[in-house]
């Protein structure tokens, strides 16, 4: 008994090692294997088709596979010394290379009906402007005015492994778009500095962001609920952490929702008025820098030597006011400092005031403060 | 094909040089083959090790070893040195030992040209590897390296790269070119092109294809450079540039460039599913023309690559149907060596083992390409690790096992020495198991939505990734394993008989192991 145990793992070493080395993985997850079937009619064909394709293709690999496994194990120079002389055959040879033609067919023709849905190119019912920005995205609601950014919302300390990873990890965002139910959305999808790529599985859309394009995609989605995407083209540094999260709800929440937007909205314009103190501008304009500028210029103002110049001891942020607030609204040609005009004044005025004050910049500078009314000023039409 | 050799032993027959200037000056096509062939498995090793640091990463969810900045430069380095310094001078390595030898031609047609080709490539790689340490980091944009991110966004060693890419491909054309023109003007009497070994068809077919796209890439290198030193805007969409513009160019050689990394493979693999079968290829011709209309199809299928850029629609159906249509000589090359083994008498030596291993799993990287074919899946493939599994099949275990089984299936002719079975077999399945274990997940992992380029993910892909990482493990020091065998042969062994292999046919069986110096100064007979 004994013995035969010892023989049987003797001659079973190389399984038993396998079967040991890959024991850790057998509660791995088996869920996350395959595409999900999405919750529109167009994600749902989309996965219909993958199917179709997929066992097509095993069942493509199984022939194939055993007429080889077959004859690796039948055609031996042991069992079959002599081996045969034919080397060709035209009638297989015309078969095997019309037979998949047509399989090939087969699967080209549904895929071909999908993809002229997809590309339907009726207005939709609400239309929003998606731009994807290094690394963050920026959604416009065309019709309503409504405009926000949508950045990742993960803390870097879960990122850094030092505080235990949320549920959510690099799926969630400060700001979700939202979109109601049942209505036909498109997306008009562009980017302002290098390419995107903006892809939400659940709706089978994926559209590259194009500087200098315009893609469109257009969805219906029934079910509210949460849904998570990601960018798909690599954009740089943070291109792993720019997520997509889009919130569907019925109309009536919507319609709040959009609302209070515009309320918010209001509420901003309402703030370029108010007079400012240094504290305040600082105090708005830290979380703006480390939501807008941080990833280049880093949390330290140090910038990365050689692609992101330093703004702690820069001349411009100590003592030239001017050229400051021109960079920010003009961007630097030929450099990945983009505009930021699409910032409100006050929060421009923040975060210029707040790198003009940290950093010892102020100590050493002239420390003056910028106010939202030097960028009313300077969007004014120059004579 | 039968040959008749005359051994003759001439006395003005001289051996190499002594020393360094054997390497540095050296304009016989066995030398520089070596050459190449070593460079190229040095460059397997710096960007395998760049893999492993890719693999480290993301072991586990959270940024552990790299900053997300450096792991984009090693993601950049690996592509681009396995591509260019990996899988193409290894090529051109086994052309320039074996292509003279299989046509019954004394060397190159044009030796010096042969000699330069292989010494600017250090330089080129030299160049590249140095911007790890310039200001700002190495490239960090991608082998594809897609403007603006790689001009306008760029750090400034993007120039460098620039200027390494245009040796690269310097070489290539130049390679390529000695390789046609030995091809035209060098067969020995009676070696008419439909009696070339399958290994030299695949390379005609090859070299013609680096002619046509070394110069496209050439152009968008150059493009890139215009953009970013001289004020043009030729991707810059704020000065009225396309970017997409700049991926058209792109793959149009992109695409042609994986069957330049693929169709020698299907040559050497051809011999040795031949050889260990005991058995005539079956369907030599069907073979040729099978290759022959992949490298064509190739030049119509780029766009498979940008279904999501917002092509029009019946762009996308053209590039679908296209893509889809290379199947079918792709499968007609997989169906010839199942065939060929098919009521043969098969036994399984290392190079066999590689063979077989490389139809299999190729085939697998052939089919999950077909799927990707289909636009509208490809809209949720695309970028994703599915992509990365597909070309991993067809680059790993393609490209790379067909160069690992050729090593094993000639190196008794190169060196005079047989080696070592048992290790060969040992390397073989270590590799096997490895490459399996890392990209088989992969596939899984892409559908269930995790992107490429990515140096941290969400925690439903953790537990794949770890298993990934697992098998790309222990695939690299397998290689280690494959280093050490390589050396081994060469210092001495079991001498190896002339025709080394018991089923093997072809002209450089005919001569001496080790092959001397020189062969064929007086072109073989052959009917
Ligand atoms: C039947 C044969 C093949 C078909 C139908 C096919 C199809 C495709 C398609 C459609 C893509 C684009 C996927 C995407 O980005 O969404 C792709 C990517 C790729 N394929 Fe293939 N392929 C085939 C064979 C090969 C071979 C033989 C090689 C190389 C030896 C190869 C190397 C690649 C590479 C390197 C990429 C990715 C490039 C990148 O984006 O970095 N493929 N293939
Ligand atoms: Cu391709």
């Amino acid at each position: 008994m004994l013995f035969n145990l010892l023989s049987f793992l003797k001659r079973n070493t190389f399984l038993i090692a396998l079967l040991l080395l890959v024991s850790p993985f057998m509660q791995a997850d088996w869920f996350a294997l395959n595409m999900t079937r999405g919750s529109t009619d167009i994600s749902n064909e989309v996965f219909e088709l993958h199917m179709l394709i997929f066992w097509i293709c095993v069942a493509i690999g199984v022939i194939v596979f055993s007429v080889m496994f077959y004859s690796m194990w039948a055609h031996t120079k042991k069992k079959n010394p002599v081996p045969a002389r034919f080397h060709e055959n035209h009638k297989l040879e015309i078969a095997w290379t019309i037979i998949p033609f047509l399989i090939l067919i087969a699967m080209a023709v549904p895929a071909s009906k999908t993809l002229v849905k997809i590309y339907d190119d009726e207005a939709g019912d609400i239309n929003i402007q998606v731009t994807g920005y290094q690394w963050k995205w920026q959604y416009r609601y065309l019709e309503d005015d409504v405009s926000f950014f949508s950045n990742l919302s993960t803390d870097l300390d879960e990122i850094y492994n030092l505080v235990p990873k949320g549920e959510n990890y690099l799926q969630e965002v400060d700001e979700m778009v939202v979109i109601p139910a049942g209505k036909k959305v498109r997306f008009l999808i562009t980017a302002n500095d290098v390419i995107h790529s903006w892809w939400l599985p659940a709706f089978a859309i994926k559209q590259d962001a194009i500087p200098g394009f315009v893609n469109t995609a257009w969805t219906i989605v029934d079910e509210p609920g949460i849904y998570r995407g990601k960018c798909t083209e690599l954009c740089g540094k943070n291109h792993g952490f720019m997520p997509i999260v889009v919130k569907v709800v019925e109309q009536a929440e919507y319609d709040e929702w959009v609302f209070a937007k515009k309320q918010e909205a209001i509420k901003l314009a309402e703030l370029t008025t108010k007079e400012w103190t240094a504290a305040e501008l600082v105090e708005r304009g830290e979380s703006i820098y480390e939501v807008n500028c941080v990833a280049c210029h880093q949390t330290s103002g140090q910038g990365i030597s050689g692609i992101f110049p330093a703004l702690a001891g820069s001349d411009i942020v100590m003592n030239n006011k001017d050229r400051n607030i021109e960079i920010l609204m003009e961007g630097v040609q030929g450099a990945a400092m983009n505009s930021f005009s699409y910032l409100s004044e006050v929060e421009l005025a923040a975060v210029i005031t707040y790198t003009r004050q940290s950093w010892g910049n102020a100590e050493k500078g002239d420390g003056e403060i910028v106010i939202p009314k030097d960028i009313v000023d300077y969007k004014e039409p120059k004579i | 094909m039968s040959a008749v050799i005359e051994n003759h032993h001439d006395d003005h027959d001289h051996g190499p040089a002594k020393g360094i200037t054997r390497w540095l000056y050296t304009t016989n096509h066995k030398d520089i083959g070596t050459l190449y062939l070593w460079f190229s498995f040095a460059m397997f090793l710096i960007g395998g090790a760049m893999a492993m640091i890719i693999r480290a990463e993301l072991f586990q969810p959270g940024m552990q070893i790299v900053e997300p900045e450096f792991y984009n430069q090693m993601i950049t380095l690996h592509g681009l040195i396995m591509i260019f310094g990996g899988v193409m001078p290894a090529f051109v390595g086994l052309a320039n030992w074996l292509v003279p030898m299989m046509i019954g031609a004394p060397d190159m047609a044009l030796p010096r040209m042969n000699n330069l080709s292989f010494w600017i490539l250090p330089f080129a790689f030299f160049i590249l590897l140095s911007s790890l340490f310039m200001e700002g980091g190495a490239p960090n944009f991608g082998w594809t390296f897609y403007a603006p991110l790689s001009t306008t966004y760029a750090p400034p060693s993007v120039t460098f790269f620039i200027f390494s890419v245009h040796i690269m491909g310097a070489s290539s054309i130049m390679g390529a070119i000695n390789v046609v023109v030995t091809i035209m003007n060098m067969r020995a009497p009676g070696v008419t092109l439909m009696k070339m070994p399958l290994f030299v068809w695949s390379w005609l077919i090859t070299a013609y294809l680096l002619i046509a796209v070394m110069p496209v890439l050439a152009g968008a290198v150059t493009m890139m450079l215009m953009d970013i030193h001289f004020g043009t805007s030729f991707f810059n969409a704020a000065g009225g540039g396309d970017p997409v513009l700049f991926q058209h160019i792109f793959w149009f050689f992109g695409h042609p460039e994986v069957y330049i990394m693929i169709l020698p493979a299907f040559g050497i693999v051809s011999h040795i599913i031949e050889t260990f079968s005991r058995k005539q290829l079956f369907g030599y011709s069907s073979m040729v023309w099978a290759m022959l209309s992949i490298a064509i199809l190739s030049f119509v299928v780029w766009a498979h690559h940008m279904f999501t850029v917002g092509l029009p629609l019946a762009a996308e159906i053209f590039f679908m149907w296209a893509t889809m249509l290379i199947a079918v000589p792709t499968g007609v090359k997989v169906f010839n060596w199942v065939a060929t083994m098919f009521r043969g008498s098969l036994t399984f030596e290392t190079p066999m083992l590689f063979a077989v291993a490389f139809v299999v799993l190729f085939t697998i990287g052939g089919l999950s390409g077909l799927m990707l074919a289909i636009v509208p899946a490809d809209f949720q493939y695309h970028d994703t690790y599915f992509v990365v599994a597909h070309f991993h099949y067809v680059l790993v275990p393609g490209a790379i096992f067909s160069i690992m089984a050729a090593v094993y299936y000639w190196i008794p002719k190169w060196s005079g020495n047989m080696y070592d079975e048992r290790l060969g077999k040992l390397h073989f399945w270590l590799s096997f198991i490895g490459v399996n274990v890392t990209f088989f997940p992969q596939h899984f992992i892409g559908l269930a939505g995790m992107p490429r380029r990515y140096p941290d993910y969400a925690l439903i892909f953790a537990d794949w990734n770890m298993v990934s990482s697992i098998g790309a493990f222990l695939f690299g020091f397998s290689q280690l394993l494959f280093l050490f065998i390589v050396i081994k042969t060469v210092m001495g062994g079991k001498k190896a008989t002339d025709q080394v292999w018991e089923g093997a046919k072809g002209l450089e069986w005919t001569v001496a192991s080790p092959a001397p110096y020189h062969t064929f100064s007086t072109p073989p007979k052959v009917d």
